[in-house]
This record gives C-alpha cells, structure tokens and sequence, in this order.
C-alpha cells in the first residue's frame, strides 16, 4: 500500500507554475529520490507534501487518508516528518530541547516519556556531546544533523530531507548517508531531494526527475540516469 | 570491556535554586510586613513597583516567549480600570470585586482584538495593537455615566467600606485612607507572585516548550506538530486577563480615572517595554531587574522634564545595542546564575563519562 500518494497536484504562483498535475507514489518503507534542476518546484512539492502550502487543484493521501487541506502541524502527528533546506533551528533553545519540543509534540506525549529516545537520537546523529549547547552556535553539518534529528523525534513513517548532503565534505557526507541508510532500514519511508547523485543512489530505490514543476520521469536510478531527456535537462549535456 | 548502559536524566534546576527560593521567601515575608514599618508614601511608591513589574512580566510573556510585540497592551489596562469603575459606579460592586470582574471582561475583550490582530504578522500586529487600544479608548470616552472625555472618581463610600478596609481598622487600627492603601499593596503583591508563578509554569512545562520553538521559528514549530496559532491566542489571552486586573487595581488605588490616563501608552507600554528591554527580554529576572532601575531613573530624572523621555529613550538604545540580552543577561552570561531555570539540561549516559574523563573515557 501507498504511504503517499498525489492525484494531479497543481499549484502556481501568479503566473508562475511550480507545479503541474504532479503525481506519484510512495510505498510504506520505499526510498525515493527527487532531482531536478534549481527552481524545478522541489523544495515547493516538499511544502504541498507537508502543508505548508495549499496546492490549487488535485489530492494529497497520507497514510490511507485525504490530507490536501490538513495543516503541518496535524500531518506531523499523522507521521510526517521533514528537514528545511536551509536549517531552522530553534535558537535560542539547546540541541536536546529542539528534539525534546519535537518528540513531545510530533507524538503527543510528555517531556519526561520521550526524553531518552531523544537523547538516543543524538547519540545516533552524533550530536551527542552538543546536547546542552544552543542550536544558534551549530556548525551548517551540526545544524544539518539537528534538522535530521529533530524529524525523527517526531518518529515519522515517512520522512522527507529536503537537500541534507548540499554543502558537506566528502567524510561529513558519507557518515550522513550511513545514517540515512539506517533509518531507512527501520522501515521508515523515505523521499529525499538532493543534489550530490551519489549519496542519493546509494539510498534510494526510485529516482523521480523534476522539471518547471512537471514530473518527467520515475523510475529506477540507473534507468532514469540513462534516460536521453533527463541527461539533457538535469545534466546540461548536448546530445 | 564492560558495556555501560547510557541512562539519562533531565535536570532543570541548579545550584542556586535552593538558597534563591528561600531569599525569594524571605523576601516576600517581608514585602508582606511593609504596611506596617513604613510610611504611606513608601508604600504608594512599592505599590507602583508592583503593578509596573506585573505589567512588565505580562509584556514579557507576550513579547520574550509569545514572540508577539504589542504597543497596545494600554487598552487592557484602560478597559480594566474602566470596567472596574462601571461595576463600582454603576451597578455598586464593591471594588475589590470589581476588579476580578475587570479581568474577565478584559479577556473577553481580547477575543475580538485577536480576530483582528492574529492576521497581522511582526510590525504590522504592533501597530495594529495600538490602533485598538485608540479606538477603544475614543469609544469610552463616550461614556457619559462614566464622565466622557474627562473622566470620573471613585464614589469615597466606595473605597472607605471595600472588602477588609473595615477588618484592618479594627484589627490594626489603621485610618481608612492607609487601610485602603494597604490593601492594594498587598494585593498587587499577590497579583504580582500569581502572575510570576504562573508565568515560571508556563515556561516550566510542555506547552512553554512549545511556546518557545514558536518564538524562535514558527515554520519549524508547525512541522514538529506545535499548534502555534492556539499557543500564542491562550498567551494573549492570559495576558490580557492580567493586565486587566493590573490595570483595575491600579485605579483602585488612584480612584480617579480619565481616559487619556487609562490609555496612556507611555505609561502603561513605553514604560513597560523600557523596563522590559533594560532588565533583559525572555527571562523572568529582566523585568525584576528593569523595574528596580526605572523606579530610581524616574525619581532622578523627574525634574528634568520631557529631558526624562529623552534619557530614557537613549539608555533603551543604548542596552539594545550594547547588551541586548539586557542587564539580567550581561550578569547572567558572567556567573551563569539562573534564578528562574527553565533549561532542560540532558545529564547521564555517555554524557556522564565526557564530564568525569574518567579512565573509561
């Protein structure tokens, strides 16, 4: 069965279209890779997914049910979980409050019935020895690593990592994706938008490429890597 | 290798929670004592204190945690006072009555003022604010019961025979005139421990958490499941409910009320938000500290005319460039001393070891 599922998700901004009769599908446990060049509508289909935005026209169906007009907040507790490309933190709070405000009220229990598996969360995300500093003073890998952190306290089914490898060395990417695999292998769902390829396949099971908002291809990495239109579009190549 | 299996503790207070909590009783044992070691004037002077620092804390709850910058908290200060006066006035409340009443009403007032307000973001929702406590003032001073555009007094009967007026007479021999003064001291000094209790809860459990992430990034907070827009409407809505009392028990104590008085926004928000800003915004120690150094700069200045203005509007900037974590924060960056803690601090496990460096290390 479908975790996710998008009927025709159009939205646009003035004249400006950012998305067009999207559709597809995620399975429960499935990781899916998004690319597309800059200004395709990927961090835009990220905000209808998870409500930030309201798309025009079409359906969005998480977890067997109508969420198209679902706030962010509610889809969270349905088990959305997501990561903002540009981190966002919470300031003026420590690294363990951001994930103790996450675990609380992304499951809807209290402080002191989530507080040891978000500690253990830090220690997976290796922010551990950061517990008690404020997110403020993180580095971009450690605020990276939060905004990781802090989807999975909300203990998602599916979760969505809106370009968390951009930016990072070699080493600081490969001990990024080992942590992203073994969140995949929990079982959770995963739909990944990124532009380091390679990090990306070696998670992923289904690449889908998006172009001006249109879905112009869905499939598996190495086909759709092969595929002419897309080699032209994302990569630049003449051929 | 023995396998150590992390256990985690979260700690929130520190090593000056103790002796702070029992200096705070001692303090406020001795607050309560004041009526009968010092003179009228002393008291007046404590019980202005008093109401600004509730004031204060209120517009630190707004502004600090609720990240919801008001310039208009004046009109529930106005309305407060002046719902208490048409209690009193107009259907013989007893005053003291009358100002909880006042609370009330100021709350349901703010259910109208947020319709509007909330759809207004940053700048937009202050000076929206402050266009209705305008408009709320323009609409009292029609009131003729209540003296229109130049305002009323208290009936003297009124405040003579308030609630407990009559037991301290008896009991300590007081003139009315200092019983009454008495009174509302010690009640502003209830109001004023509620509304620190109350805030210091707040902060202190869940919903403060909470409260904080949407001060910091509300985006965030709504992905994380944080119900922002139901978070700050309770917060205003409380604040609103004490800043009505507060502004009704000061007009107990004035009993003479006008509705540029009441509405004035140097007063009950200009002045405020100094204290706020001076002491340190986002802690419940800046108000105290902001508060103690308004009353001395104001009774220093007082001669200097719209100079005093000036000054103020000048050392504000100043704090705010310089040490805009106010003058609470300055000390509490040098000696770590929280007075009021409310950071959940992570303890045990792996955590333990990092700290000791023992040989396991």
């Amino acid at each position: 069965m479908a975790i996710l599922r998008l009927e025709e998700v159009s939205k646009k901004f003035g004249a400006l279209t950012v998305a067009e009769q999207i559709c597809f599908a995620v399975g429960e446990g499935e990781a899916l890779g998004i690319i597309g060049p800059n200004g395709a509508g990927k961090s835009t289909l990220f905000n209808l997914i998870n409500g930030n935005i309201a798309p025009d026209s079409g359906t969005i169906h998480f977890c067997g049910a109508d969420v198209t007009r679902v706030p962010p907040m509610a889809r969270c507790l349905s088990g959305m979980g997501r990561t903002f490309q540009i981190p966002q933190p919470f300031e003026r709070l420590t690294v363990f409050e951001n994930l103790l405000v996450a675990g609380a009220f992304g499951t809807r229990r209290q402080e002191s019935e989530v507080s040891d598996r978000c500690a253990e969360i830090l220690v997976d995300t290796g922010l551990i020895d950061k517990a008690n500093v404020l997110a403020g003073g993180l580095t971009l890998l450690q605020r990276k690593r939060l905004e990781l952190a802090r989807a999975l306290a909300t203990e998602p089914k599916l979760l969505l990592l809106d370009e968390i490898a951009g930016g990072l060395t070699e080493g600081e990417c490969r001990s990024l994706v080992a942590t992203i695999r073994a969140i995949h292998a929990k079982g959770v769902a995963v739909i990944w938008i990124e532009h380091v390829l390679h990090a990306l396949n070696s998670v992923v099971e289904r690449l889908l490429v998006l172009h001006f908002g249109k879905v112009i291809g869905i499939g598996k990495p190495d086909e759709i890597m092969a595929s002419r239109e897309v080699r032209e579009i994302y990569l630049g190549i003449e051929i | 290798m023995s396998l150590v299996v992390p256990s985690w503790q979260v700690e929130t207070r520190n090593k000056t929670s103790v002796p702070f909590g029992l200096a705070a009783l001692a303090a406020f044992l001795l607050a309560f004592a004041i009526p009968f070691l010092v003179s009228r004037g002393v008291v007046q002077d404590l019980f202005f204190i008093l109401t600004m620092l509730v004031l204060a804390q209120n517009w630190n709850l707004l502004a600090g945690y609720a990240g919801l910058i008001s310039v208009g908290q004046q009109a529930f200060v106005g309305f407060g006072a002046y719902a208490m006066f048409a209690c009193v006035i107009l259907l013989g409340v007893d005053p003291i009555a009358a100002v909880l009443i006042a609370g009330v009403l100021s709350m349901l007032l703010a259910i109208p003022t947020a319709f509007f307000t909330f759809r207004l973001q940053g700048p937009y929702f202050a000076i929206g604010t402050w266009v209705i406590a305008e408009v709320v003032r323009l609409l009292l001073a029609q009131w003729k019961a209540l003296g229109g555009g130049t305002g009323t007094s208290l009936p003297r009967d009124a405040t003579r025979d308030m609630i407990g007026v009559g037991v301290m007479r008896d009991v300590f021999g007081m003139k009315a005139s200092e019983a009454g003064d008495a009174l509302t001291y010690w009640l502003a000094l209830i109001l004023l421990v509620l509304t620190v209790g109350f805030v210091y809860r707040l902060l202190r459990s869940k919903q403060g958490l909470g409260l904080a992430a949407v001060r910091d990034n509300e985006q965030a907070a709504r992905a994380v499941g944080v119900n922002a827009r139901r978070m700050k409407a309770l917060v205003y809505l409380a604040a609103s409910f004490i800043t009505g009392v507060a502004g009704a028990l000061i007009y107990v104590q004035k009993a003479r009320i006008s509705p540029d008085a009441a509405f004035s926004v140097i007063d009950w928000t200009a002045y405020v938000i100094f204290i706020v800003v001076i002491g340190g915004i986002g802690t419940v120690e800046g108000p105290i500290v902001g508060v103690i150094l308004f009353f001395f700069l104001q009774n220093l200045l007082a001669g200097y005319g719209s100079w005093y203005l000036l000054m103020l509007g000048l050392i504000g900037i100043l704090v705010m460039l310089f040490a805009p974590r106010g003058l609470w924060g300055l000390v509490s960056d040098r000696t770590g001393i929280q007075l009021f803690p409310v950071r959940r601090l992570l303890r045990g496990g792996s955590l333990n070891q990092v700290h000791k460096g023992g040989p396991h290390g």
